[in-house]
């Protein structure tokens, strides 16, 4: 379970989250949703102990990231947005630095390895130094590294940018089937669609506050709409007032 | 079509100088400023006033004087230009080849002339600022002891401009054709060994030769053959002896234009002949460097070699010290920079073994005691430049995986540790054996090598954590290149705390060696006195504050590192 209790971030006068409070129960896939900068991505690194917020508190499983960090971490598997590793350690290498990080070792996280890297299609690129991998494999092996350790949370900004079609739908089974079986994933993400069909609940997320939190089925009705995902996104954002497309985009050269 | 300016291809490139420039100054403030040029006037005023003696005295000797002078600018500029071809080299692998910004570049509609000079002068200003700015005491002291006038800085400007556009064609174009021939990336790691064993070559070569022989003429046979040898330039065709010239004949005539002339229509050509070369080569090259190596790593090494030695250790300990060994010996870039540092230190034994120290039995055992001593400062000093390459930039250098390691339940200390001693147990080896056989080879005394394998220890402990907690207070994370760190405000700062520290140290052992060496001279037994044993414990004290303070902060620190 994740509980956020009033997070708060300033960036000198600058408030990139405010205030926000917020409980993803066990056994739920939730999807923050919100244009860009709105505060999704600096909610999402205080969760996962990057940030130190300015106020509020972070509690993993009833563990404060921020009180008792060891404590919560053991339980967090996180993927960032852009997939920074190290170039100079291969796949295998890094999967196992990373579940050593989390004190494990040993036969177990070798046939750990062993099956992500089958699952997400890297074994042939087990031994190959991460400097000569795409931008798409670096991605898939950054999620096997969020999840070598068996984590309870999965916290994940922008899960699908970089990875193909194939690989997209394989994270939205694994996390489907995690949620399944108790594990909880807090995803933030642009792709309405997905979260459309993954998400069990929503928060649409503006200027570092939440406006609007529910299924999506709620905010349906808290808006008294039948509208698409997309449109009560660009209704409740305001983003429905866009210029006409043919005067920005002009006649092509 | 019309085509963007040069200006406007270099913009941002100097916006984001300028820009950093005022982030610097908004963030450090008056201090960093004051504290920057005070540094640099120190280091300028060192330079001027050696050279100034040096020239000063040359000056004074008859008919040799300006012969001297002339033969030590040469070397001085010949110096320079060898550094620059180097640092252009690599320098050019980055811009041309591996720089962000060359897929935007390349995909825009910029002919290649605009770009060719575009990423000259950014490979020139890189590689060159530095030795431009060596330069400035070194001609300064020419200009001042020669009279030069005001007129000399502009002329001087007139003869540089062009020292420093010839190595940066040169290396660019070496560069070119490398990356043609290998993949740009293999490239990298070729021209950091190259480049590197070439520098230790260079050094080496310069020890052998043993340039100061110039000035005790009592080893020639003859002034004539003496005089011969001073008037003989380097070699006429390289355009160090050019600047060398025309920089003489106008401080002590007779005015010959030649030289000038020859550096001018050199580099003009050389950057035509560059231009022709980019023209014909880069668009293939550029594809290749687009090409990764492919780098298969089978096998365990470091697992099998070390895993045992780390047994007792946490998991997360063990694999964050096999993590930093592989990233250490697999980047190019970092370890071949251990070939310069191996030759640094045969140097550094072999100028100690060719002191001319015992000749006299009294005088012998005093100088032998004083240079020993004086040793354990040049030691701490080489030390000190080690720990600024290889620990000053540890936790920069995770800056880019910091998401990993701060939501992973990692331990902060457990980071911290590992760092410390993936650093200092290899300096630490290192200075023992230094201080060892350097103490060995003076034939110092039993007092002498226990009291400078214990301070040296001390210090190598000192030093390791003054880098690491230096490092962490003032991290790099944005820079990719490891070697640029320790170049940064922080390293200044690490240098001149560690110089401190090493000037502290030595003054409060030398009121313990002092009465034990004048002792021997006199032919009195040693007494050891209560101030003796206060300095020496003031001495262990300061060692052991250096260490764990510099520890505590940059622990603070990282908690509250933010990404």
């Amino acid at each position: 379970m994740i509980q956020l209790d009033g997070l708060t971030k300033h960036y000198g006068s600058f408030v990139a989250v405010d205030h926000i409070s917020l409980k993803v129960e066990k056994g739920l896939l939730y999807g923050c949703l919100g244009p860009n900068g709105a505060g999704k991505t600096t909610t999402l690194r205080m969760i996962a102990g990057i940030l130190r917020p300015t106020d509020g508190r972070v509690l993993l499983d009833g563990d404060d990231v921020h009180q008792t960090p060891l404590v919560a971490k053991q339980k967090l598997g996180f993927i960032p947005d852009r997939p920074f590793v190290y170039d100079k350690l291969t796949g295998a290498e890094f999967l196992r630095f990373v579940a050593g990080l989390y004190g494990q070792e040993g036969d177990v996280v070798e046939r750990r390895i062993t099956e992500l890297l089958d699952v997400f299609e890297l074994s042939s690129w087990k031994d190959e130094l991460v400097e000569s991998y795409s931008h798409g494999m670096r991605q898939k092996l950054i999620i096997s590294s969020a999840l070598i350790h068996r984590p309870a949370v999965i916290v994940v900004d922008e899960p699908m940018v970089g990875l193909d079609p194939k690989a997209a739908r394989l994270l939205k089974d694994i996390f489907r089937q995690f949620v399944e079986r108790g594990g909880t994933v807090l995803m933030s993400t642009h792709t309405l669609e997905v979260a459309e069909a993954m998400c069990d609940r929503v928060a649409i997320i503006q200027h570092g506050k939440i406006v609007a939190e529910g299924t999506v089925d709620d905010l349906r009705k808290q808006h008294q709409t039948d509208a698409s995902l997309e449109e009560l996104f660009l209704k409740l954002t305001g983003g429905a007032h866009v210029k006409e497309l043919a005067e920005v985009l002009g006649a092509p050269r | 079509m019309i085509q963007p300016s040069l200006a406007h291809v270099l913009q941002p490139k100097w916006r984001t100088a300028l820009q950093r420039l005022r982030q610097e100054r908004a963030e450090g403030g008056a201090g960093k400023v004051v504290l920057l040029t005070v540094a640099g006037l120190a280091f300028w005023a060192g330079v001027f006033g050696v050279l100034y003696f040096i020239l000063r005295y040359f000056r004074g000797v008859e008919e040799l004087g300006p012969l001297l002078a002339g033969k030590l600018l040469g070397l001085a500029l010949l110096s320079f230009v060898s550094i620059l071809i180097l640092s252009n080299v690599i320098t050019a692998l980055s811009s041309f080849f591996l720089a962000k910004d060359l897929d935007l570049l390349v995909s825009a509609p910029v002919d290649w002339l605009r770009l060719y000079l575009a990423k000259l002068l950014e490979t020139a200003v890189h590689s060159s600022w530095m030795v431009a700015l060596m330069a400035v005491p070194l001609l300064t002291a020419y200009g001042v002891i020669y009279h030069g006038g005001w007129f000399f800085a502009p002329y001087a400007i007139l003869v540089m401009v062009p020292l420093l556009v010839l190595p940066a064609v040169t290396g660019s174009a070496l560069t070119l054709v490398l990356v043609n021939i290998f993949p740009a990336r293999r490239t990298r790691d070729l021209l950091s060994i190259i480049a590197l064993g070439a520098g230790a070559g260079v050094i080496l070569l310069f020890r052998i030769i043993r340039p100061e022989q110039l000035a005790r003429p009592e080893g020639f046979r003859n002034l004539l053959e003496f005089i011969a040898v001073l008037r003989t330039p380097t070699s006429p065709f390289l355009p160090s002896e050019w600047a060398t010239r025309a920089i003489m004949s106008v401080l002590h005539g007779p005015f010959d234009f030649l030289p000038l002339l020859l550096l001018w229509s050199t580099a003009a050509g050389f950057v035509t002949l560059g231009a022709v070369l980019h023209w014909r080569l880069y668009p293939t090259g550029f594809t290749k460097a687009q090409e990764g190596a492919e780098r298969f790593i089978r096998g365990g090494f470091w697992r099998s070699s070390l895993g045992f030695v780390l047994k007792p250790l946490s998991v997360a300990k063990r694999e964050f010290v096999l993590k930093d060994i592989r990233l250490f010996f697999r980047d190019t870039t970092q370890w071949s920079q251990l070939i310069l540092l191996g030759v640094l230190v045969v140097v550094y034994v072999f100028n100690i073994k060719v002191l001319p120290l015992h000749r006299g039995e009294q005088v012998g055992f005093y100088s032998v005691t004083l240079v020993s001593f004086l040793n354990l400062g040049l030691a701490g000093f080489v030390l000190t430049s080690i720990a600024a390459r290889f620990i000053f930039p540890a936790v920069s250098l995770e800056g880019r995986q910091m998401w990993l390691l701060r939501s992973s339940p990692l331990d902060l200390r457990a980071l911290l540790w590992s760092k410390y001693w993936v650093g200092t147990v290899p300096l630490l080896v290192l200075a023992l054996i230094l201080t060892g056989v350097t103490n060995v080879l003076l034939e110092a005394s039993t007092f002498m090598m226990v009291l400078s394998l214990a301070t040296i220890a001390a210090l190598t402990l000192a030093i390791g954590a003054l880098a690491l907690g230096f490092g962490t207070l003032y991290p790099q994370f944005e820079t990719e290149n490891a070697a640029q760190i320790p170049t940064s405000f922080g390293g200044l700062v690490f240098m001149m705390t560690t110089i401190a520290l090493l000037a502290a140290v030595i003054v409060g052992l030398s009121q313990v060696v002092y009465p034990y060496v004048r002792a021997f001279y006199e032919g009195h037994p040693v007494v050891v006195t209560p101030w003796m044993i206060a300095c020496a414990v003031a001495v262990a004290l300061l060692c052991a504050v250096a260490t764990v303070i510099p520890l505590r902060v940059a622990r603070r620190k990282m908690e509250q590192f933010e990404f």
